[in-house]
């Protein structure tokens, strides 16, 4: 099913990550609209997506169809229902991160550079590992690209988007070049006026307790998701650092077994075994946390910043509304452009209760959302630490049954 | 090599016949000459002293022989390389069970060791067993600023009859136990013996303690050198000759102790030692001998490589407890994290799973830091000792080394007088003639005794070497397996707790609604 350029390396992921749903955020599949991807090619600097529609639709040609899609055009699909005055009142679906693989790109590079230096098992081994790294990262991307179009797919009002439409349909080049430097500073000043708005427009009390309650909430929630996140990482990253040194600590004894001439040859030949299967088993768990604990953290965070852009577009609206009232007020003092004024007037008070309404909708099923994938991801978490602990377990025990039977 | 058996310079009056046919050292497991007993034997019983003659019979050998039957088995070719004649040394020791010369004796012991043989002490059937358990604990710092030490707690718990106690303690501080090894080396390193090193110098570490720095790399520092200590003292009373050094038993029994001050990096004794040191290293690069002794060259061989294994290994462990450590740390921060996330989370469930995750989190990295622990204490010391126990023993064969160029050194020497005497013969100066004719002889005749002693210096320094390397393997062996296989079983705990933990967490996830 997928298709990658590398060779399949050993499995380096849990069972549960055969399919691209690494990040499980408990969508309702409706039948009428379902989006997947089904193939992907990793090439030199980018990657290609097979996205893979199955719709009862009236408004698609066919019933089921497949188009290639890379990631700008995701970001493009992103950013129009950002732009899109009618979605104000929805949390837009984070966009996925753009596939990431210099890293390890750069790894493999070095492995390549030092291959003199080290013997040919070593570097066999190395190599499967950084293809196994290079998958993984792999997987990911995609999974992060299918969550984004499925949770298109589930909204309500964002699957009949055209530009989603055309997105899942057309299966010509969309066009869509990357920004250009003029439009990506024109974005980063965009950025700066928003935060900087979103700073004065977070300072204006709510009437309405629920959404003055989930401004507080959500901003201490996003801050210290961050944090988690972060320090998340940094522990994964610390666990796959010491199934390193368990590898070379593997080899090393290897060698003094097959040098050695006492009893001990034996025996270091049996521990050397013994730590390179840990070693798999360690950075199996390092790599099962990265995927149930890091990656929903870092979903999460996403998803917390969207629902504060929603919050700040309520805010702004409130704003607005606030502004028109006392503009009308003023042009009924003077008694001019009233009307004017007054159409204004309604048309803010219009999209304010707009937004307040869906946007109220919309963070109730953020919270269900988040409470799912938590508690799925945190028992699956907790199924394979134990899985793993149990595994290696049986393997030490048996290891040291053999150990001490011979001495 | 010593061409042929032969009888004893009449000076040393060590050694005598042995007329008894029985050859006793078949006995003992670890025979190493099959020699019938006609050949000299070597009886120290003019040298015997006092009461405690009999505890010399130690037959620690037995406790290591029994367990070498299983790793050097009589057909390993270890074996067969003692066993064999080939160019061995000409003293078999066959000793009479009565006699065995006691190294209690401080004096001349450098005349002593040389021509008597402790193979007797080894080989001595009856007597103690090994039994001796050294701990070092209860390090306490004494005095103030920087001429602040720590003093630790030597206790010694034996039955062996060597000791005039069972179970007793001294106080020592660091000094005395490098000024213990310093005795020892000096007395034992050039015939052959392996002396265990002690543990090494550190500067910074103990600055920070007499600073009177309290904090936990301190800590660590104490604790890791108490910790070598012991296994320092455990590593030199299993040699079963060191453990019967004068030196070694007043260390371990007396209250008082002279200070050693010639330990000091910076003292006149400490300069001396770096010079010697470079002077050994260059002489190494100039002796070139020629190896007729195929075991050696094997051996050296092997320990080169050994170490080199050793070392790599080393490294990859230390960087193992390196990230053990960084590991307990993130998670730690990682669990105060995920506290403080679960505190902002509005759903009340999902909110105290995530305070049940950071409590798992933080016993974990308590667990974490445990096991880096005994990476470092178990494994990586282990490798760290061994290391340096490598060193000492390719110090043993430099120093046999050295006796082999002090030998051919005399027999040049030899060579260069009798050439002088026969172009005497030849000059034409009557008068002066048989002053110098006189002179002559009697430096030929001292030279030759030197040349003697000198190769009889040289097979005994070979034989001992043999023993030692063939000791100090089982010793290896047997440190090695014991030791990672307390190492694995600290592994094993760990999994079994992070079971214990994952279980506890595991309904408390499943609990989220």
């Amino acid at each position: 099913m997928m298709q990658e350029g590398l060779d399949d390396g050993p499995d380096f992921l849990s069972e549960e990550d055969r399919g691209p749903r690494a990040v499980n955020v408990d969508l309702e599949m409706d039948a009428t609209l379902q989006v997947d991807i089904s193939d992907a090619l990793s090439e030199r600097d980018k990657v290609k997506f097979t996205v893979h529609t199955k719709s009862t639709l009236p408004n698609f040609k066919q019933n089921e169809f497949s188009v290639v899609r890379q990631h700008e055009e995701f970001i493009w699909l992103h950013d129009s229902f950002v732009e899109n005055e009618d979605y104000a009142g929805y949390i837009i679906p984070p966009a996925p991160p753009r596939p990431d693989f210099d890293a390890s790109r750069e790894k493999l590079q070095k492995l390549g550079e030092g291959e003199g230096s080290m013997t040919k098992e070593e570097f066999t081994k190395m190599k499967q590992e950084l293809e196994a790294e290079y998958l993984a990262i792999f997987k990911k991307t995609v999974a992060m690209h299918e969550v984004f179009l499925c949770r298109v797919a589930a909204h309500p009002v964002l699957r009949k988007d055209l530009n989603f439409h055309v997105f899942l349909e057309y299966n010509q080049d969309l066009s869509v070049r990357g920004k250009n430097k003029k439009e990506k500073l024109e974005d980063f000043f965009k950025n700066v006026v928003k935060s900087a708005d979103g700073v004065l427009v977070a300072g204006v009390k709510d009437v309405d307790d629920f959404f003055e309650h989930e401004k507080t909430f959500l901003l201490e929630y996003h801050n210290r998701v961050k944090d988690s996140s972060a320090k998340c990482d940094r522990m994964i990253r610390s666990h796959k650092n010491a199934a390193d040194d368990m590898n070379r600590i593997a080899s090393s004894l290897y060698m003094l077994g097959t040098q050695d001439s006492t009893d001990l040859c034996k025996f270091f030949l049996k521990v050397s075994e013994l730590f390179e299967k840990t070693r798999k088993i360690e950075a199996r768990v390092a790599a099962d946390e990265d995927l149930k604990l890091a990656d929903l953290l870092k979903y999460y965070l996403r998803e917390s910043q969207a629902a504060k852009d929603l919050l700040y577009r309520r805010s702004r609206s409130l704003v607005d509304y606030e502004n028109a009232n006392k503009a009308l007020d003023k042009a009924r003092a003077k008694n001019r452009d009233v009307l004017q004024a007054e159409n204004n007037q309604q048309l803010c008070c219009h999209k304010f209760e707009k937004i307040s309404e869906s946007a109220k909708q919309e963070l109730v099923d953020f919270k269900t959302r988040r409470v799912a994938a938590f508690r799925k991801n945190l028992v699956e978490l907790a199924e394979l630490e134990l899985k793993h602990a149990k595994g290696n377990l049986q393997l030490l025990q048996s290891c040291l049954g053999v150990l001490k039977g011979n001495t | 090599m010593a061409d042929s058996i032969r009888d004893p310079p009449a000076e040393n009056t060590d050694f005598q016949e042995l007329e008894d046919g029985e050859d006793l050292l078949l006995e003992s497991a670890a025979a190493r000459e099959s020699e019938p007993a006609s050949l000299p034997a070597v009886d120290i019983s003019t040298k015997t002293n006092g009461p405690k003659q009999d505890s010399l019979f130690d037959e620690d050998t037995e406790d290591l022989f029994a367990e070498a039957t299983e790793e050097v088995s009589l057909d390993s070719p270890e074996r067969d390389v003692l066993l064999s004649e080939g160019p061995s040394p000409a003293i078999t020791p066959i000793t009479p069970p009565i006699s065995v010369i006691t190294p209690r004796i401080g004096h001349a012991h450098d005349d002593m060791f040389t021509h008597s043989s402790f193979d007797e002490i080894e080989e001595e059937e009856g007597g103690d067993s090994f039994d001796i358990h050294i701990s070092v604990s209860d390090p306490e710092k004494v005095g103030d600023g920087m001429n602040a030490y720590m003093a630790y707690k030597v206790t010694t718990k034996t039955s062996m009859s060597l000791f005039r106690q069972k179970d007793f303690s001294v106080k020592r501080r660091f000094s005395d136990f490098l000024g213990l090894h310093s005795k020892l080396a000096s007395k034992y390193l050039h015939i052959g013996y392996i002396v265990p090193p002690a543990p090494e110098k550190s500067i910074v570490g103990m600055t920070k303690v007499k600073v009177g720095k309290e904090d936990q790399s301190s800590n660590e520092f104490v604790e890791k050198r108490r910790s070598a200590l012991e296994r320092y003292l455990m590593r030199t009373v299993k040699h079963p000759i060191l453990l019967k050094d004068p030196d070694v038993l007043q260390f371990l029994e007396s209250s008082e102790l002279p200070r050693a001050v010639n330990t000091q990096a910076l003292s006149s004794a400490g300069i001396l030692r770096m010079v010697n040191k470079a002077a050994d290293a260059v002489n190494k690069m100039t002796i070139k001998m020629n190896e007729s002794d195929a075991w050696f060259e094997e051996k050296q061989q092997h320990f080169e490589n050994l170490d080199a294994q050793l070392r790599k290994l080393h490294a990859s462990v230390e960087s193992l407890v390196c990230h053990r450590k960084e590991l307990s740390v993130n998670t730690a921060q990682f669990a105060k994290s995920a506290a403080m996330l679960g505190n902002s989370e509005d759903h009340t469930a999902l909110s105290r799973a995530l305070s049940q995750l950071a409590e798992v989190e933080e016993k974990i990295d308590q667990l974490h830091q445990d096991q880096a622990n005994a990476d470092f204490y178990l494994f990586s010391e282990l490798l760290g000792d061994y290391v340096r126990l490598i060193t000492a023993v390719k110090g043993v064969f430099d120093q046999r080394m050295k006796t082999w160029q002090k030998w051919q050194d005399s027999q040049m020497l030899l060579q260069k007088k009798r050439e002088a005497e026969a172009k005497l013969q030849f000059a034409n100066k009557p008068d002066k003639l048989q002053q110098t004719k006189d002179e002559i002889k009697e430096e030929i005749e001292e030279l030759e005794g030197k040349v003697q002693q000198g190769e009889r210096d040289f097979e005994q320094i070979s034989k001992t070497i043999r023993k030692e390397v063939s000791r100090f393997e089982r010793e290896r062996v047997k440190d090695f397996k014991m030791i990672i296989v307390k190492y694995l079983e600290s592994l094993v705990q760990t999994q079994q707790q992070l079971i214990k933990y994952w279980e506890a967490f595991l309904p408390e996830a499943k609990a989220i609604s």
